[in-house]
Parts: structure tokens; sequence; C-alpha cells
């Protein structure tokens, strides 16, 4: 029952770091132009990286 | 317009300034669908001197260029765009500065929480729940759980329940309930008497029930808001592609790209074929036909001589004007038209949406019902606390995650599917009014017929002129092509501005024009015209006029199989409009309406009792448009046709208003399917949740399938041909 105690808080970590993955790639702009990233993808020379955020 | 006069073009109004002295620029491209065209451009554009960075987003169609150093030209960027075949358009730097979508992140941001809090506190509900089929957990451990379930639960809740929570207040505020105050009593209370349960180490605890069901309910309201601004985004780019700039001639002589809105009276303003007058202006140079067809509804071109004036919105179709300006652009024609459409758009505010409507019955039933359950309760003996979990359990369960849900998915499924089919819907409450609608009634001029110059007579020297035309941008000549269709372009064709084209067409000298340019007798005749002669041959005219849509008898007779009653109204003269209604298959129309009378119609049916459905575009039927129980504009409408209609078409075609009528018809029926079955559910759901029947694993099931039910009911019309 003890594993309990390591587990929880073990999981509860992984789920943090999925909201926190989450907020980064939304404010990083990856969600702005979905049918771009999708149609980048096949370009040979492919600059992945979205446009920085503008306030 | 030839392409040096491009690059010359001054486009310095349309930068924004950024740090370290680059210059932003901000342009909106058409056509590019595909990675080809992203490459092509950005690649293009990245190798000219003076461009530091260009990046297409090929969702919303912007092109975002940073310009470093002296020598970049916005000019030429916009030139070299052009030159690859896209339709590129400056944005205005104050409306074309990004609107980050506040509302659209913060809900996202509550989205991910309420996801990650159901998940990890239902982790923590699953030994609960399997408690309850008799592998009895220890008391210990029991509360163990029950506390990191609210650990994670409890803030989770209070975070993404904000929306929630301000809304409910403010419209408490305000004196009256909507949906948010039923749903924020349930959270609350749910997150309260959890709290309670786990400090006295009762049974049940239902934090996961609180994150799951905003969980669930910020889904749709995340639905409704892409809607608003997907739609909202789309219109301000069909706008941005009208004539918001315009060329202005400076004292030195040298043109420059100005802002509409920065034109003041007395400015020298140049306006080419093909293009729109910005503001009421009085011809100082040049002579022109102008098709002020939007304005008033008449089809066949007007002359203009030095001298006259031209209204705001009318098309420069033949020559190159040179103009002065009367007034602002917030004070010409426009404007005026303007607030009749604001006075129209009051009296359909008065419409109350459909889940407007389900909320008046479910708030107070659903209220009075859990107050009875907590005082009934109490009078059979079950004591305060068994009582006051029994109401919260109906709250939690009755909770319209099937109400939140059930209109949003089906307003997005179907506008994703009539955006699909090129019509544009600028809100959701459009698609409900839309489906009510038992009259239709047409404009004849650009929604009927095409709007613009068909080749009507002559064509029997099409195929020499063709080459010719093809080398044009001007109106006339673009017409001709397209009556030609693909083919080869004259060699060393020279576009005299006003005038017309020269060049060699199988190898002779040939000119396309006016009568004088191509060396024709001038005459003086009715129709809008254009001459096509070689050199040292005989000169032909050809004829045009404005034609019906290809497609405009098909949708007319749609729409009577559906029922509906079609009727035309134009401000055109009798015999143009009788014969264009012949065509059609329409058989009541009234010619030679004003905009007051069109308006008047309206009201009549309105009066009769008909819900009018009005598709035009021009501004003389701004107000009309705007009365109607609902609006159809085609995108070529004037941005205040396209302000007071509710769907904007964004193709060539009519016959999308059938699709767009059809698809709000049934919509409005899945809308109702979800509506009985949310009753349904719920009639089982509240009883159960009264006589303490419901413990938390059963609410965390009958959410989530019934949440479910709704969304995929939703989706049947997403995925119907």
């Amino acid at each position: 029952m003890n594993i309990i105690v390591l587990l929880a808080p073990i999981s509860l970590a992984l789920g943090i770091a999925a909201v926190a993955a989450f907020l980064w790639s939304l404010k990083a702009g990856q969600y702005e132009d979905m049918r771009g990233a999708a149609e980048r993808v096949l370009m040979d020379d492919a600059d992945d990286a979205p446009p920085p955020p503008r306030a | 317009m030839t392409l040096d006069a491009v690059s010359g073009r001054d486009m310095s109004a349309f930068l924004r300034p950024l740090d370290h002295g680059r210059r932003g620029l901000d342009l909106l491209v058409t056509g590019a669908r595909c990675a080809g065209c992203i490459s092509k451009i950005e690649r293009e554009l990245s190798a000219m001197p003076g461009v530091e960075a260009a990046r297409l987003n090929l969702s919303t169609g912007r092109l975002a260029v940073t310009l470093a150093g002296r020598e970049a030209q916005a000019g030429r960027v916009v030139a070299a765009v052009e030159r690859l075949g896209y339709g590129v358009t400056p944005f205005d730097p104050a409306a074309g500065r990004k609107q980050v979508d506040r509302e659209g992140r913060r809900l996202l941001i509550a989205l991910g929480v309420a996801g990650f809090g159901a998940m990890n506190a239902m982790m923590f509900s699953v030994p609960l729940w399997a408690g309850l089929f008799g592998q009895e957990l220890g008391p210990a451990t029991r509360s163990l759980m029950m506390w990191l379930s609210a650990i994670v639960g409890a803030p989770c809740a209070l975070f993404a329940g904000m929306t929630f929570f301000q809304s409910a207040w403010r419209s408490l505020k305000a004196g009256r309930a909507n949906m948010d105050v039923p749903i924020s009593i349930g959270v609350i209370l749910t997150l309260v008497i959890s709290f309670i349960e786990s400090f006295l180490g009762g049974r049940d605890a239902y934090f996961d029930a609180a994150v799951s069901l905003l969980f669930l309910l910020l889904i749709g309201r995340y639905l409704d808001h892409v809607l608003r601004a997907r739609a909202r985004g789309a219109a301000g780019d069909l706008l941005a592609l009208q004539a918001r700039a315009a060329q202005r001639l400076n004292a030195d002589g040298q043109e420059a790209t100005i802002p509409v809105s920065d034109i003041v009276p007395g400015d020298l303003l140049r306006v080419r074929p093909g293009e729109r007058i910005p503001v009421d202006a009085v011809v100082m140079e040049g002579r022109s036909t102008l098709d002020a067809s939007l304005l008033t509804g008449e089809s066949a071109p007007q002359a203009l001589v030095e001298g006259d004036l031209c209204r705001a919105g009318a098309v420069n179709l033949t020559g190159l004007l040179t103009l002065r300006a009367e007034a602002r652009s917030e004070d010409s024609a426009l404007a005026a038209i303007a607030r009749l459409v604001e006075a129209g758009t009051q009296s359909r505010s008065a419409y109350v949406r459909w889940a407007d409507k389900a909320a008046a019955i479910y708030v107070p039933v659903v209220h009075s019902l859990a107050a009875a359950t907590f005082l009934g309760g109490l009078a059979f003996g079950l004591g305060p606390r068994e009582a006051l979990i029994r109401a919260a359990a109906l709250l939690i369960i009755t909770c319209p995650c099937a109400l939140g849900l059930a209109v949003p998915a089906v307003l997005v499924a179907a506008s994703g599917r009539l955006f699909r089919n090129g019509v544009l819907v600028k809100s959701g409450a459009a698609l409900e009014r839309l489906a009510q609608v038992d009259h239709v009634v047409f404009d004849k001029t650009g929604v009927l017929t095409e709007g613009r110059p068909g080749l009507v007579g002559g064509h029997a020297m099409l195929a020499q002129a063709a080459p010719l035309a093809r080398a044009s941008s001007h109106p006339l000549a673009k017409a001709l092509a397209r009556a030609a269709g693909p083919g080869v372009i004259a060699a060393s064709a020279v576009e005299t501005a006003g005038q017309g084209v020269s060049g060699l067409v199988d190898g002779r000298p040939a000119r396309l024009g006016r009568a004088t340019f191509v060396g024709a007798p001038e005459a003086d005749h009715a129709e809008t015209e254009l001459w096509f002669g070689f050199d040292d041959g005989p000169k032909t005219r050809f004829v045009f006029s404005d034609v019906i849509r290809p497609d405009a008898a098909a949708t007319v007779a749609a729409l009577k199989a559906m029922g509906l009653p079609v009727e035309m109204l134009s401000g055109d003269r009798e015999g143009p409009v009788r014969r264009i209604a012949a065509e059609a298959g329409i058989d009541q129309f009234r010619a030679g309406q004003t905009p007051q009378d069109k308006a008047a119609v309206i009201d009549r049916l309105k009066a009769e009792g008909r819900r009018v459905l009005m598709v035009g575009d021009g501004l003389n039927d701004a107000a009309a448009l705007a009365r109607a129980h609902a609006a159809i504009a085609p995108g070529t409408a004037l941005e205040a046709s396209q302000n007071a209609a509710d769907l904007v078409l964004t193709g060539e075609a009519l016959f999308p208003v059938v699709d767009a009528v059809r698809t709000a018809r049934s919509a409005r029926g899945r809308v109702r399917e979800n509506f009985g079955f949310a009753a349904v559910y719920n009639l089982f759901a509240a009883p159960a949740a009264m006589l303490g029947l419901v413990n938390p694993f059963i609410a965390a099931i009958a959410m989530s399938v019934s949440s479910l039910m709704v969304t995929l009911n939703a989706l049947r019309l997403w995925m119907r041909r």
C-alpha cells in the first residue's frame, strides 16, 4: 500500500507536465496555422518554427 | 494596370514600425492553397533585398513580411506576389494588426486545465467506485483517495469554472438567470458538499463529477467561440479584398497608395478601370462609364464626363479617371445607408435563440425540483445532510451538459459544412433564423445576374481578339477573355490606360479598346461596347450587358420545390427586370424600386406574418437586408450590405443559397432531436437523483454518455453529403 505514496505524486507530476506542455505549445503559436502546418511538412527545406507570437 | 505602375506605388501608408528600425507589412493573399504556394511565395520574397522574413499563414491567408533597411520597397513586395499569380491586398495597419484572440485562448487554457482535472480526479475516484462492488476499501485508504481527488479536482474546478461564475454573476446582477446560473450553483454546491463529506469520512465525493461537467461544458463553449471567431475573421478578409486603398495624386505628380479613411476633401485621386470609387468625388479629368448597379440596381452603365459627380461604391468601367474628393469616406453616400441598416438590425435582435428558449424552461424547473428535493427530504426525515446531497446530485446529473453541447455542436457542424460549400455563416443565430424562413426575395443585379458585364454580341472575331483581351486587366477585356476561354496571350502587348490594348495577334499589329483607339467611327451607342481590329483590317464591335447567373433558374426552381414563394425586387427598369424574371422562372417581380420601397415591401410581408429571406448585394438592398428575418449577400456585395447580411456567399455560384436553407432546416431538426434526447434523459435522471439512487459513479457515466450522444448526433450533419 505504501506504493501509493510514491505513485500518486508521480501520476500528478505527469499530468501537470502534460498541461504545461499544452500551455507552452499554445503560447508558442502552434495552433495559429493548422492548415499551413499540414502542408509545410511536405516542403523539402521546411522551417518548422512557428512565427514569434505578437502582442 | 501594368507591373511598373504597381512597383512604383508608394505603400508606406501600410507599413507598421517594428523594433530595431525594421518595418512590418501585412498582406492578404488569395489563391494560395498548398505547400508549393507557401514555398514559392516565401522563397521569392526572402530572396529580395531588404526583406528579412516572410511567413504565410495558410489558414487565414495572411502574409507577414518583415522589411529591414532603406532599400526595402513595400510596393515591390506586393508586385512580386502579384507576379507569382496570387491576388494580394495590403491591410490597413490598424485593422491588420492581428487581434490576439484573448477570449479563445482563455477558453482553451480553461479547457486544458479542466481536462487535466477531470482525468486525474477520476483516477483517484476509480478506487472509490471499485469499492462500490463489494471489495471494500479500508476507511484510511478511502479517505486518502477522497482527499487526493479533492486536491486535484477542487482547484481545477474553480479555475475552469471562472468563465461560468463570472457570466452567472453578471446575469444575476442584471436581474436575469441564464444557463450559467444553475451550472455555477451546481458546481459550487457540489464542491462544498464533497468537502464536507470528505471531512466527515462520508460515502460519496463528487469532485471528479464537478470537473468533468465543466470540461464537457467548456467544449461546447469553445465550439461556440470558434464558430464566431471564424466567421468574424473571414468576413473581415472579404471586406479587406474590397477597395480599402486609394491612389492619391500628390503635388509632385507622384501616386501614393493611402487607406481610404485618410482621404480628405480636395484630394486628387486616380481611379483605374475596374476599381471602385473610394469616396464621393467630382471628375476632374478623363471620360469613362460607371457601373452604379450596387448603388441603384440600374444595370446599364452611366457615361461620365468632366465635372460629373460620382458616388462612392460605383465601379469605374472604361477610362482612367482623375477625381477630386468631395467627402471623407465616413461622410460618403455609403454612410447614409449604413444608418438605415443599423435601424433594421435592431429589430432583429428581438429574436430569442434556441439555447435561451431552452434555458428559460430548464432553469426554473430544475431549481424548483432541487428545492423540492431538499425540503421533501427534510419532510420525510432524511436529515439535512442526506437531503442536501440528493439536491446536489440532482443539480449535477441534470446539469445541461447535453443542453450546453446540443446547440453549439450542431451549429458548428452546420456552418463548417456550409463553409466548404461556399457559404460563410456570420452567427449561429443566423442559421436558426434561416431555418424558419417561408418567403424568399431576390435582388436582380449582382444576385440573379452576375453583376458584371458579359459578352452578348459580336462573337465573330472573338478568337482573334481574345489574345489581346487576356493581356488586359480591364473589366470588359476580362469579360471577353472569359467568353473565349483560356489560350495564348498577345505578344508585346501594351496597355494604354483608359484607351485599350495594342499588340501582335498572329504576327499582325492589332488593337482592342475604345472606338477612337481602334480607329473605328465613333458613334453614340447605348450599350457598353469594345472595338477590335487589325490595324490594316475591318473593325468589329463587341457588345456587353449584365447576364443571368448560370445556376439562377435552378436555384429558383429548387427554392420553389421546397415550398418557398420566390419574388424579385429590382431598382432597374421594367425591360431588363422582366427579361431576367422570365429567364429565372420568377412570376412575381417589381421594377424601379427605391431602397425605401424595398424595405417597405419587406415590412409589409412581415406584417402578413411571413418570415422573409432577402438575398441582395447593393446599397439599395442594405435596408431591406437588415429588416428581413434572414439575409444573404454575395461576396461581391458592398461592405454595408455584407454587414447587414447574416450569411455571405464566398464563391461565384448562387445555388449555395438552397444549400444554406436546407442545412439550416436539418440543423433545426438535429437541435430538436438533441433537446428531445436531453428531455428524455432528464426524465429518468431527475427522479433517480431525487430518490437517492445516484452515486458519483453513475453521475460520471450518465454525463459522459449523454454528451457523447448529442455530439455524435450533431456530427451526422457534418458527414452527410
